[in-house]
């Protein structure tokens, strides 16, 4: 008998089929994936199994865990069953935590409401859960003294202090860095042997799923498309979406040959401090050195990369070549000149660059319409267009990125999100500048649009000469999209050189270990091609 | 649309339309004394009965309205002139002097209720309308300066205004331009809700002879005249009393209405 | 502070001693700890930078506005030799910066002047009324975290149900009654009708219970306005409370909806609810002066209303300090209070 069995689950809100028929099954000591772009319904099943569907779901089939059934369970009986037979870890491991609580009584907690002992005893045990999952602070520490990955790795030890017998993780990873995912994935691993616990982790990183998973559950629009072991799917994809979808985690863009040109941008030794909160009551402020000593250049139209991961220093990076804020130490030039004036920006450096950002939903002002969107830039102009020759632009532009001209009337919430990228790539060529700035901005894209968006940027690359600086924590993205790349670490460029030779031949210990963290999808360039 | 905004924009309209209404008409003149009338019930001459010294409370009523919503009126305006543009200024220049300035003088003033203001204005002015409208309308002015600035700093940490700022524009021109549009149903909702607070701050002010003085009308005086008669003629107290109540009440369920037909997740202050 | 005209040098020494010696004190402290007593000083040089810039404020307004107080006073029909005794009395022959500090000196060391209408010191005044308003607004403090903090959680826990709409309902109502209206209701009903407690006055603190009985109708007319604002903060900020990630992960841990919401969600919904307690302290200070009316209690506000129909300027300016000094050190302990209940502002990141 199986640990979990899922039969023929069916789960809808209000009037909305949130999961049509979800079969899947999770024997002890397995590790199931289930794997889907969002909108898949994979959270929802997770939810469904731990009983905490949101009030008022409507629910058919069968959720059998160890031979009970969890959608006719009491709630009572739930709570017993909660932390004790099954346990699950979230995604964001930055709000997870009652931030008012140490993190000691937090896993004690899990102790307590499911076993009789004495409050020491719990928090003596909930210690030594902490340590068992490699925790090295003590436990009377708050959530926020803790990085993203400890965080992390509480809520893992309040799941597994009662050795459950099913573990739920719902993206366990994704808020974290490369190398930090690669050490939650191995602890997860190591305690599933080690518990002979079943695993059923959610996450949409094909590259994680295949490196970590016995069997993978593919999920699209509610439904499961296909569900076999690891290598059996993989080699045979018997679903076309599952196809599409690995095709889409793997793509390559095609990206024109350029030849070498004059430097546009120039970031010579770069240094940038912030102050921080004193130490002594009146001693100095002390600074923090985001930025330390930083120096390349870019090409005409040369693509380059920038890989990293949080906090090493890229959005000040980006702060500082968009000439939003002054450095404190070396120079950024932009065709000779600065990119910094005080408060009263030059103009004539600033038409020459512009920016893309990460968050489709964040980047517009909800309160205009496109065309008033993408003519923003406009303003570094000194004669902006108006009129025909407005209209003119506009059109272009949306045209460029593949929208027709009547979207410009639109607003932006009537967009998907990879639509909205669009219009921000659209907002930055409108004024035809030198140099564009990516920042993450294909990380919040589903893995399908994500290679759609690559490619219209190759393909405008291929249109007009396109030099950009492409920043990513994403090592396979940076690795199709650019000719050369930047590796940074705690503030400083580690390494840097050409795309290909930094990724197959890296020098610096910490882009070798980037590399290695990163999981990695098996080649499976022998699967058919898809349209 | 709920419910709840209805019945409240139609309190609301009611009251409105009585004080523009006592402009032209009012049933009775309230300036002719009537002392052997006085004190009488509601009747159909005196809907709602006479006062004590035989004035139509009805009139009286409709005067008194004009009163609380133009003392109420100019003082959310005075709040919203003042503190939306000191908000702006303080979330565009986060974490400097001027901000950490604008926000202790905000603490400040918080720290005087607008009670203790009309005090203070009354004891070397003299009492009047007017210093109403100050005493409530500084107070406000905190009110609207934190909820501008506390609405402003997220939007300022959006792309979207970094975007703008990449385009070269200025901290002025970007709180114009989008932050102030992405603020209004917040400011709407607020002033609303500040509105209210006005009136029954007003009736306050009135009520211990810090407002309107007379012969002005003043529901909140009406009911300082009406305290020693409750025990023989309840109605003069009860009248004006639920004239305030009504009204509040029909700007606060406006003022929440409001909110969840603009925008759900706006969060009022309430103090 | 030196004394005004103290020479450069030494004020400049006594500054330099007082940072070592701070400066030592910090020194034993670890980085953690540090932080709290940054907190907590920060805190409190705040508490005085606003005590200093409310005196400053009340003084400019009382003294500085009128051109000369002492005439306005007296009014046009004063007699010279009077105005000259109370001018003498207020020491407007000195310059402004010596009168503020003499003042402020004043009240540090509990001299509050003279009253010039009842020709008595106003600290014995103050200390005869406070005792009425004080424990009116503490009174009332307390009924209205009382009410509010129940009916709050109730109707957040049962989020849409009948009990909630109804709580919801009377927080409407609570929200749009004037206090002082509803203290003549109350009067109307409990003391006139029903005979249960007296229409007003006070009988002093020398039999507590009937002191507090004199006090009950004023407190709740104070309290429950208030009590329906708190109520509706405590529900919303525990709707957000109960919507935060966290309360998915302690559920996920076994514990009951009921649990979550005691045990995670009532001490994080606090710290917003610990702000409005601490502005609804200031009105129910000042509110108090309104319901003394009603009540005819021998209060601050009584105090206020008789100086500023006689003018008595010495007592209003100084009866308004103490008032705002009251809503400034309760903030101060609402801040602290924070700290207790918030370790992210105990320990830094």
């Amino acid at each position: 008998m199986s640990l979990l069995a899922i039969k023929d689950l069916s789960v809808q809100i209000g009037q909305a089929e949130i999961l049509h028929g979800i079969n899947l099954s999770v024997q002890a000591g397995e590790i199931v994936a289930i794997t889907g772009e969002s909108g898949s319904g994979k959270s929802m099943t997770a939810l469904a199994t731990m009983g905490l569907l949101p009030r008022g779901a409507q629910t058919q089939g069968t959720v059998m865990l160890d031979g009970i059934d969890i959608l006719t369970t009491p709630e009572p009986a739930l709570c017993q069953m909660r932390g004790n037979s099954m346990g699950m870890v979230f995604q964001e491991p930055m709000t997870a935590l009652n931030p008012v609580q140490t993190i000691g009584a937090q896993v004690a907690e899990t102790l307590l409401v499911h076993r009789n002992m004495p409050r020491r005893e719990a928090h003596r045990q909930a210690a030594e859960v902490l340590q068992r999952v490699g925790l090295t602070v003590p436990p009377d520490r708050y959530p926020h003294e803790l990085s993203g990955g400890q965080r992390q790795r509480v809520v893992i030890a309040m799941a597994i202090a009662l050795r459950p017998k099913l573990l739920i993780a719902d993206e366990p990873t994704t808020a974290l860095d490369v190398t930090t995912q690669a050490r939650i994935l191995a602890l997860l691993r190591e305690l599933v042997s080690a518990f002979d616990m079943g695993l059923l982790i959610i996450t949409h990183d094909l590259a994680v799923v295949a490196d970590i998973a016995d069997r993978i559950v593919v999920m699209q629009k509610g439904r499961v498309v296909e569900a076999a072991p690891t290598q059996t799917l993989l080699a045979e994809m018997r679903h076309p979406y599952t196809k599409s979808l690995f095709a889409a985690s793997t793509h390559q863009v095609d990206l024109p040959d350029r030849a070498p040109a004059a430097p546009l941008l120039r970031v010579a030794n770069v240094d940038r401090d912030y102050p921080m909160p004193r130490e002594k009551l009146l001693g100095p402020r002390p600074r923090f050195r985001a930025l330390h000593d930083i120096s390349f250049e870019v090409e005409h139209g040369e693509r380059v990369g920038l890989v990293g991961e949080s906090g090493c220093g890229k959005s000040t990076l980006t702060r500082a070549i968009l000439g939003l804020e002054d450095v404190q130490g070396g120079q950024i030039m932009l065709d000779g000149q600065p990119v910094f004036t005080g408060r009263h920006p030059n103009l004539t450096v600033r038409r020459k660059m512009q920016v893309v950002f990460q968050d489709p939903y964040s980047s517009f002002n909800p309160r205009h319409r496109v065309d008033r969107l993408i003519t923003e830039p406009f303003h570094l102009l000194e004669r902006p267009p108006t009129g025909p020759a407005r209209d003119a632009a506009i059109t272009k532009a949306l045209a460029d990125v593949g929208l027709s001209p009547s979207d410009g009337r639109k607003y932006i919430h009537e967009f998907s999100g990879g639509q909205r990228q669009r219009i921000a790539i659209a907002r930055a060529l409108i004024v035809e500048p030198e140099l564009i700035i990516f920042d993450e901005a294909v990380s919040a894209l589903d893995v399908s649009v994500r290679a759609q968006v690559l490619d219209l940027i190759a393909d405008l690359c291929r249109k007009r000469p396109l030099g950009y600086l492409f920043i990513s924590h994403d090592l396979s993205v940076v690795r199709t999209v650019t000719d050369r790349v930047l590796v940074m670490q705690a503030g400083r460029i580690v390494e840097q050189g050409p795309t290909e030779d930094v990724f197959n031949n890296p020098q610096h210990p910490y882009t070798k270990s980037l590399i290695a963290a990163a999981p990695q999808l098996p080649d499976i360039t022998h699967a058919p091609e898809t349209v | 649309m709920s419910r709840g905004l209805i019945i409240g924009a139609a309190l609301s309209v009611v009251f409105v339309v009585l004080a523009a209404l006592s402009f032209i008409w009012t049933p009775f003149d309230i300036e002719t004394l009537n002392i052997p009338n006085k004190l009488k019930p509601p009747s159909g001459a005196h809907w709602l009965g006479t006062d004590h010294f035989g004035r139509d409370i009805l009139s009286m009523i409709m005067m008194g309205a004009r009163t609380s919503i133009a003392v109420a009126l100019l003082a959310v305006g005075i709040g919203m002139a003042v503190g939306v543009p000191l908000g702006l200024l303080a979330a565009a220049r986060h974490g400097s002097l001027l901000d950490e300035l604008i926000m202790r003088g905000n603490d400040l003033v918080f720290a005087f209720p607008s009670l203790v203001i009309a005090i203070l204005i009354t004891a070397v002015f003299g009492a009047s309308a007017v210093n109403a409208i100050i005493a409530i309308g500084i107070f406000n002015v905190p009110v609207f300066a934190r909820l501008t600035r506390g609405a402003a700093l997220p939007l300022w940490e959006r792309d979207f205004i970094l975007a703008a700022r990449v385009c070269g524009k200025s901290a002025a021109r970007i709180s114009v331009e989008h932050i102030l549009p992405n603020i209004t149903n917040l400011m709407i909702v607020q002033g609303t809700i500040q509105f209210s607070l006005g009136i029954l701050a007003e009736a306050a002010l009135s009520y211990i002879g810090l407002g309107a003085q007379p012969p002005t009308a003043s529901w909140g005086r009406m009911l300082a005249d009406a305290q020693t008669l409750v025990s023989i003629a309840p109605h003069t107290a009860l009248v004006p009393g639920f004239a305030i109540l009504l009204m509040v009440l029909g700007l606060n369920l406006l003022g929440d209405g409001l909110r969840d037909w603009l925008d759900p997740r706006i969060r009022v202050a309430r103090v | 502070m030196g004394p005004p005209g103290a020479v450069p040098a030494e004020g400049g020494q006594d500054c330099a001693d007082l940072s070592v010696l701070v400066r030592c004190a910090a020194g034993y402290c670890d980085g953690q700890a540090s932080a709290m007593i940054r907190y907590v000083l920060g805190r409190f040089l705040s508490l005085v930078l606003s005590l200093v810039v409310a005196s400053i404020v009340i003084f400019a307004v009382i003294e500085v506005i009128p051109g000369d107080p002492a005439s306005f006073m007296l009014g046009v029909n004063a007699r010279a030799d009077t105005l000259a005794a109370l001018r003498a009395e207020m020491g407007l022959d000195q310059p402004l910066p010596v009168r503020y500090f003499a003042w402020v000196t004043g009240l540090l060391t509990g001299d509050f002047g003279n009253s010039w209408t009842y020709k008595t010191p106003v600290a014995e005044l103050v200390s005869d009324r406070i005792w009425v308003s004080l424990p009116l607004a503490i009174y009332a403090l307390i009924l209205s975290t009382l009410i509010a903090f129940p009916a709050g959680i109730y109707a957040a826990s049962r989020r849409g149900s009948a009990g909630d709409v109804t709580i919801m309902g009377a927080t409407q109502l609570g929200v749009a009654i004037p206090n002082f209206w509803f203290a003549m209701i109350l009067v109307l009903i409990f003391a006139i009708n029903l005979r249960w407690f007296s229409a007003g006055g006070f009988p002093g603190w020398d039999n507590p219970m009937q002191a507090l009985k004199a006090l009950t109708l004023p407190a709740i007319a104070l309290a429950l306005p208030q009590a329906a604002i708190l109520a509706r903060v405590m529900r919303s900020s525990l709707l957000d409370m109960l919507g935060e990630d966290f309360i998915r992960t302690v559920r996920a841990k076994g514990l009951s909806r009921r649990q979550a919401l005691w045990r995670h969600a009532v001490r994080n919904a606090l710290i917003p609810v610990l702000t409005i307690i601490g502005l609804q302290f200031s009105f129910l200070l000042a509110g108090g002066i309104i319901i003394e009316q009603v009540f005819f209690l021998p209060g601050l506000g009584r105090l206020i209303f008789q100086s500023i129909s006689a003018r008595d300027l010495i007592v209003v300016e100084s009866v308004v300090m103490l008032l705002v000094f009251t809503v400034i050190v309760v903030n101060f302990l609402v801040d602290l209070a924070y700290a207790a209940v918030d370790p992210r502002l105990r320990r830094k990141a």
